[in-house]
């Protein structure tokens, strides 16, 4: 389905980034796989995905900082010649009551959660404006459209990550970008695994499919937004969460 | 000057999609050339390629007229 296609996947030594980062390899693309601090993780999946014949290199940068990030972008279309699909999939927590959240917590995950997915945005463009051709997926977050207590931080910003992808989405359409974001509802990662029992019971209480997802369910409809399947589909936000926020 | 107008001059045809006689140097890109932010952005990447230059944001921004492309390009050649 993606054959031929170049993709930059931020965050992808681990988690949802990791799935997404294969099943695009899976599907023929080469993969640019970013990370930020875990270099060996990031190596396993180069590994991983050269293994399904395809190209991957990996790359470290701060998707906050703009220096970073128009290097990472340069590397991938000198390596590549092209960049065709970008996934904003880079994200950290700082959880915390509001109250008692520090501000330095508030601000790096405004930072990296949004600002990141800003800046990728924007150094990305000028490619993509040029082949004629692009699809951008932001991973937000189910939380950004419903709330979640203890994670101001995060669901502003994930909340910002959906207004983002509108404003994109109409700002670039006229170019053949496509920029669409996922909301995934509550996923078996590192993130979820801090998580208590008790409060793992209360949140299948409120997934009418009864069940957490994995990265790879989110990981296809990536592979789908990624694709020419999806070719009128723009500025939208797709709810991968077992039904839990219609 | 008149090289890199008459370069610049067939670079605005092309990606505006405009008549030769509409392109002087007093013309506005938004005004007279029809031109909307998107456009000027695409125009001022193609100007760059061309003349093999970076053109920063800040500079790009005060770029309106087809007489403000070509200058900053003779001084920065």
């Amino acid at each position: 389905m993606l054959q031929g296609k170049i993709a930059l996947v931020t965050g992808s030594s681990r988690g949802i980034g990791r799935a997404i980062a294969l099943e695009l390899a899976k599907q023929g693309a080469n993969i640019a796989v970013n990370y930020a601090g875990s270099e060996d993780k990031a190596e396993e999946v180069v590994q991983e995905i050269k293994a399904l014949g395809v190209e991957a290199i990996k790359i470290k940068a701060n998707v906050a900082n703009e220096d970073d990030v128009k290097a990472m972008i340069k590397e991938v279309t000198k390596t590549f010649g092209a960049l065709h699909i970008l996934v904003n999939n880079a994200g950290i927590t700082r959880d915390n009551l509001l109250m008692r959240m520090k501000v330095e917590d508030f601000d790096d995950v405004i930072e990296t959660n949004l600002k990141g997915a800003f800046l990728c945005t924007k150094t990305v463009t000028r490619q993509m404006m040029k082949q004629k051709e692009g699809r951008i997926i932001n991973i937000a977050s189910i939380v950004g459209v419903s709330g979640n207590p203890g994670q101001a931080n995060y669901v502003a910003a994930k909340a910002g990550m959906i207004g983002l992808t509108k404003s994109t989405a109409k700002e670039l359409a006229s170019r053949n970008i496509l920029v669409n974001a996922i909301a995934p509802g509550f996923i078996t990662t590192d993130m979820t695994d801090i998580l208590t029992e008790e409060q793992k019971e209360a949140m299948l209480a409120t997934i009418p499919l009864e069940k957490l997802g994995e990265p790879e369910d989110i990981a296809n409809v990536v592979t789908f937004l990624a694709s020419d399947k999806s070719k009128y589909i723009t500025g939208q936000t797709i709810h991968v969460d077992g039904g839990m926020v219609m | 000057m008149t090289e890199v107008f008459e370069k610049v001059k067939e670079i605005i045809v092309e990606q505006l999609d405009v008549d030769e006689a509409d392109v002087t140097m007093e013309a506005s890109f938004r005004d007279d050339l029809d031109a909307d932010s998107l456009d000027v952005v695409e125009l001022v990447m193609e100007l760059e390629d061309e003349f093999d230059i970076e053109i920063a944001d800040e500079e790009a921004e005060k770029i309106n007229t087809v007489g403000d492309a070509v200058s900053y390009i003779a001084n920065n050649q």
